[in-house]
């Protein structure tokens, strides 16, 4: 591995990128234009009952069973207790977050008491505001059970405030908006779809110019050329990055946590999907099938991996076809680390894409040849 | 002292078509050696074998010593290739272009005095896509010469060229040659092949049929020298009676055909004694182009008979 060689070719690609006004509009435009977009159109998901995971705290209850049963023969939610003990209402948000569960609630203790003695008493539900429908499908069934059993509560003739109320807040350890999921999930659209629809279109067309051939004829090695390929994006995806945090912050008031933690997942995803575009583009013969091979691969990545939508939000089926998706490790890793602050399953999404990386690396360097055998 | 590029039944076959067909040549070194042959005759898979961008399929192939298929990395630093219709990365000007080249072999190459050399200097910030045909051909061979190459392997660096750019390449082909370079040639003209190259070989479907200095191809291959004299019948009548050649008119031009350089000296006494008026004489050779020509037309027709090259 020679550095100047990287150096001298890295070069090039600058160049040729900066001469490219169509190239530097979408680089540096397309990402504001999709945060804008999507953080206007709120995304309308989900069908069939949403689970919700249930934390009661006033444990056993009769009356605290037999809210849950009544939220439970509603149809559109489905209670599930939360067996694991080290979850407390104080971790909550977080773990619900962590375990990609879009919707909790919170019983609290002395509910039933409460309720006797018609003191009034507070339900927390959480959900994700990414998922609207989810929300208002959750919100709308806890707000009807609670009204039956307001009304069932003898008052006496006398006009009484409601006993039992509710709060709903976000998924997460903080409060968030749909733009905050919003921006791992862009950031790992612009990861995955500028190097490969542009490595695809450069594999292909630079075999047809003859330009591999003639890079063939000097010393530059076909691993440095991926390494000044992948550089390059890395560092388009650091300034694609800091563009759509800085709309989100600033356009939308997002919270994401400026985290460093994110950087290992800006560099390793563009690695991912660098070699992986020379991939696609030297197995196929002609640019055409190229780019029908790039399309193939890139199409359902775009939508399925939690760019625009969550994951969780998803039916089961899809959702196990998400997590064979690589891109998904790059966006659920970022959001582990800007929403969720949880490291380890960041680092584990990091260790998956990081290997997967290095294998299609290599299968690209081995497959990738510059002349005709 | 070995030679630049030694090729031994050299056989490239693409399916059932044998695009070359065991040949067999040397290029010595400082030489300027120049492939002929019409489209499709096999010349840039040759080329193309040589400098390592193809595998070949059978035979011996010796470039500088080292087996270009397997030694490329080596070979690559002391050749330089310009391809058949080069084309190099558009929005990079030809400076940069000189500069990556550079950067790459690890040399000093001053890209202003490669572009001079080319006659290119007046283009050394154009954009690649802002050159013309020509002009992509010379900065292909400023590229070529970034690294000092011992053999250059051009392969048809002046199709397409107008006369005034084609001359400037030869200027430089002839330069290579001065500095000691080896140079490989190929090219469709047969006026570049005679002018520049000290060896010739026409190759056609794969195969040598022709090899020799253009001179040696000439005597060898071409019709006998003849001189064609303008004037009247009767001058024909008198000049094949006395000289003893047999004599083609047509359209006032007597030709005669010289079974040695010394009858044309016989000739013209016989005119001055004639005492017929005439016009105008002149001798006349047949050039690499006409013995090109009908070799090829001849083996095309099935007419040349396993001629045996050298
Ligand atoms: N990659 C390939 N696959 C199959 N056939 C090929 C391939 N490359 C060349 N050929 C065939 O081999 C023969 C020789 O081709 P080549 O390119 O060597 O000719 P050439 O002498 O350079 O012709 P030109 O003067 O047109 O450049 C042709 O019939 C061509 O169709
Ligand atoms: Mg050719």
């Amino acid at each position: 591995m020679n550095f100047r060689h990287v150096g001298a070719d890295y070069k090039i690609v600058a160049r040729t990128y900066f001469r490219n006004p169509v190239a530097l509009f979408f680089s540096l435009f397309f990402p504001i234009i999709l945060i804008a977009l999507f953080g206007l159109i709120f995304s309308a998901t989900g069908s069939g009952p949403v689970t919700v995971d249930v934390l009661n705290e006033d444990h056993n209850s009769p009356v605290s069973e037999a809210f849950l049963s009544a939220l439970n023969n509603t149809t559109v939610v489905k209670v599930s207790l939360v067996s694991d003990t080290s979850v407390t209402p104080s971790n909550f948000a977080a773990w619900l977050g962590q375990n990609d569960l879009p919707v909790g609630l919170i019983v609290p203790a002395g509910f039933e008491k409460d309720y006797l003695n018609r003191t009034s008493t507070n339900l927390t539900v959480f959900t994700n505001p990414q998922d609207a429908s989810v929300t208002g499908t959750v919100l709308g069934a806890v707000q009807g059970v609670a009204n039956g059993f307001n009304l069932a509560s003898a008052c006496g003739g006398r006009v009484c405030s409601p006993v039992i109320s509710y709060t709903s807040r976000n998924v997460g350890s903080q409060v968030y908006t749909y733009i905050d999921y919003l921006i791992p999930g862009l950031i790992g659209f612009a990861i995955l779809t500028s190097p490969m629809f542009s490595m695809v279109d450069v594999a292909s067309s630079y075999r047809k110019d003859g330009i591999f051939r003639e890079l063939s004829l000097t010393p530059l090695t076909r691993a440095e050329w991926l390494l000044s390929r992948t550089t390059w994006y890395v560092g388009i995806t650091f300034v694609t990055a800091g563009i759509m945090i800085g709309a989100g912050i600033f356009l939308f008031s997002a919270h994401v946590q400026l985290n460093l933690g994110i950087l290992p997942f800006l560099v390793v995803g563009p690695f991912f999907f660098v070699s992986l575009g020379m991939l696609a583009g030297s197995v196929a013969r002609t640019p055409e099938s190229a780019a029908l091979i790039g399309n193939i691969i890139t199409f359902p990545m775009m939508f399925l991996s939690g760019t625009f939508f969550t994951v969780s939000s998803f039916p089961p089926a899809l959702q196990a076809f998400a997590h064979i998706l690589p891109l998904y490790y790059v966006i659920d890793g970022m959001n582990q680390v800007m929403l969720f602050a949880n490291a380890s399953r960041a680092l584990l999404d990091l260790v998956i894409v990081l290997v997967g990386g290095i294998i299609v690396f290599v299968l690209a360097i081995r497959l990738f040849k510059w002349r005709d055998e | 002292m070995s030679a630049a590029i030694e090729v031994q039944g050299l056989v490239k076959r693409y399916g059932e078509l044998a695009a070359v067909d065991g040949i067999d040549f040397t290029v010595s070194k400082g030489s300027v050696f120049s492939f002929l042959g019409p489209n499709g005759a096999g010349k840039t898979t040759t080329v193309e074998i040589l400098e390592g961008l193809r595998r070949r399929s059978a035979g011996q192939v010796r470039v500088l010593d080292l087996d270009p298929w397997t030694d490329g990395a080596a070979l690559h630093r002391r050749i330089g290739v310009i391809p058949q219709d080069f084309r190099f990365f558009e929005k990079i000007t030809a400076k940069e272009a000189i500069e990556y080249y550079r950067a790459l072999f690890g040399t000093h190459a001053d890209p202003g005095e490669l572009l001079a050399n080319v006659e290119l200097l007046d283009k050394i910030h154009a954009r690649f896509d802002t050159l013309s045909g020509g002009q992509k051909q010379k900065l292909g061979l400023a590229l070529a010469l970034t690294n000092d190459p011992e053999i250059c392997f051009l392969d048809e660096p002046t199709t397409g060229l107008d006369p005034h750019a084609r001359r400037a390449i030869w200027a430089v082909i002839r330069n290579l040659k001065r500095e000691g370079r080896t140079v490989f040639l190929t090219t469709h003209y047969l006026e570049e092949a005679e002018l520049l190259a000290d060896h010739v070989a026409i190759i056609h479907h794969g195969k040598i049929i022709a090899s020799g200095s253009p001179a040696e191809i000439i005597r060898e291959y071409g019709r006998p020298e003849r001189i064609t004299v303008v004037g009247p019948p009767d001058l024909a009548q008198y000049l094949e009676s006395h000289v003893g050649l047999p004599t083609t008119t047509d359209n006032g031009r007597i030709s005669i055909e010289l079974a040695d350089k010394r009858d044309a000296l016989r000739i013209l006494s016989a005119i001055d004694a004639s005492g017929l008026p005439w016009e105008s004489f002149e001798t006349s050779q047949e050039t690499l182009e006409d013995v090109f020509v009908r070799l090829v037309g001849q083996m095309d027709e099935g007419a040349l008979k396993q001629e045996t090259p050298t």
